[in-house]
């Protein structure tokens, strides 16, 4: 690759923009892993991760997203009736027709002076509504938006994903890099037509490629996603403190992190899927919010999510002074999933609503 | 079905708008437009802060027609912190962790959803506020 084909795709605003709130979400309950192995596989079949975070009853994107917002706004202290959009990224809205997006703004008291809509792209529908959100202030068209990853992810009793589909996520408050407690320094994404997973309208469980998912897929898009980023802003993976990947297990983030030469630490405190399973939407949103708990100033941060279909979106942070004064102002990721109680299969069974009733 | 009175007492349940009264300051949910202290009229809004304690619960395990969902649960009467008692369900918690006098915050969640193929109400609910971890050093 020439230097000029390196920074081709590489994306600024005219004005620098960045994060000047954020808010993470984890319900409370956990699957473990070891519940799906017992139930499908008699307790031999192994398990990729630890435990999984379930939604209660009561929950579902719209009332994530309303609790992670008003974390966000806890941490930027700002007017919400300057938010100029309410974006929220999902494979699992709650409603075929009827936006997330206007329930949310209108929780927050961002109503009516604003946009709103929810985004669609697999697991990375979050990083696009972050995406659009840099473009947004950045060209001076809003002072604030606000832009959510979330999900309630649903595996096929039995299959592969079970072990995985979780619900979580965060909200970024995106501003002025004068108000960021995080500048973004710049961002790249990257998509071809890739079928790893999918789900039709009217189907209630995904259906995947299987052995599809993971050279051509996630390590293809996660991989040159990054390599483009850090070439276009002139930086390896020497010169930043933390990273974050999408993680629908462990091993594909991990092992994306070694192919690019991040060790291990860079990416132990962003790295939640052993934990809380694979949020999609919300997986590398609230892998950012986690390691923004602990960042310190002028720490650089490299974000790169992942959506089947297939994409990535990378982002390139600097965090600034403004994190000390308001990671405080709100529960951190890790207080979230400390909070835990573990449940049995029967009673997933009924939060989920696997239960046929009539 | 009462899809106009879900929608006019959204501000209300989802963030807990209510009234305060200009005479005398009392604070006012659900609003009545009536200061229930004085009697002068009460219109300008205030957002509760959401903090309050349980002053009395009780669980249901035979819930009406709509909640049969969540049933069992529990439905405690909430003091707010600026006075006003409110009714509403607990959430994030188990039933036999509920005391009185326990501090509560408010969330926003389903309240209930009118079947596959009707509207999903969301509303206050009360649930104790999350734990905070001590920060391990980065
Ligand atoms: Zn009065």
């Amino acid at each position: 690759m020439t230097e000029n084909q390196k920074s081709e795709g590489l994306m600024r605003p005219h004005h620098e923009v960045g994060i000047v709130g954020y808010g993470a979400y984890v319900p409370r309950f956990r699957l473990p892993a070891t519940e799906i192995d017992r139930m499908w596989k008699g307790g031999k079949g192994g398990a990729p991760i630890k435990e999984k975070s379930v939604p209660g009853l009561d929950e579902d994107v719209v009332t994530m997203s309303i609790e992670a917002a008003r974390n966000a706004m806890a941490r930027a202290q700002i007017d919400p009736r300057e938010i100029r959009a309410v974006w929220v990224g999902s494979e699992s809205h709650p409603y075929a027709v009827k936006p997330t997006s206007t329930v949310v703004a209108e929780a927050i008291g961002a109503v009516p002076h604003t946009q709103a809509a929810d985004w669609e792209f697999a697991c990375k529908a979050g990083t696009e509504a972050m995406q659009a959100a840099i473009g947004f202030v950045g060209s001076g068209m809003a002072r604030y938006a606000l832009s959510i990853g979330m999900d309630t992810a649903q595996g096929r009793p039995g299959d592969a994903l079970e072990y995985t589909a979780a619900a979580g996520g965060a909200a970024l408050l995106i501003g002025r890099g004068e108000e960021a407690l995080a500048v973004i320094e710049g961002s790249y994404s990257f998509v071809t037509d890739t079928p790893d997973f999918w789900r039709r309208a009217h189907a209630e469980y995904p259906s995947h490629g299987d052995r599809f998912t993971g050279e051509p897929a996630y390590f293809k898009h996660v991989i040159s996603a990054s390599e483009a980023l850090m070439g276009g802003v002139g930086r390896t993976a020497a010169d930043y403190q933390w990273a974050v990947f999408h993680q629908p297990n462990v091993k594909f983030p991990s092992r994306a992190a070694k192919m690019l030469g991040f060790a291990p630490e860079q990416i132990a405190p962003g790295l939640l899927s052993n934990r809380i399973g694979n949020t999609y939407a919300g997986s590398a949103v609230i892998g950012l919010t986690a390691v923004l708990d602990i960042a310190q100033p002028r720490d650089r941060i490299l974000v790169v999510s992942y959506g089947s279909g297939a994409g990535s979106d990378a982002f390139d942070l600097r965090v600034t002074d403004r994190i000390l004064e308001t990671r405080g102002l709100a529960p951190t990721t890790e207080d979230y999933i400390a909070r835990r109680k573990v449940i049995d299969y029967a009673t997933y069974t009924r939060y989920r609503d696997k239960l046929k009733m009539s | 079905m009462q899809v106009s009175r879900h929608w006019r007492l959204k501000s209300e349940r989802y963030k807990l708008v209510g009234e305060t009264c200009d005479s005398c300051g009392v604070k006012l949910f659900p609003p009545r437009d009536v200061c229930l202290a004085c009697e002068a009229p009460a219109k300008e809004l205030y957002t509760f802060t959401g903090f309050g304690e349980i002053y009395s619960y009780t669980t249901i395990y035979d819930p009406p027609a709509g909640f049969e969902h969540n049933a069992p649960y529990t439905v405690a009467l909430i003091k707010l912190e600026e006075g006003p008692l409110v009714t509403a369900q607990l959430t994030d918690m188990d039933d036999e962790e509920v005391r009185i006098g326990m501090p509560v915050e408010m969330v926003t969640r389903k309240l209930r959803s009118e079947g596959e193929e009707g509207m999903i109400v969301y509303g206050y609910k009360f649930r104790p506020a999350v734990p905070v971890q001590e920060l391990s050093a980065a």
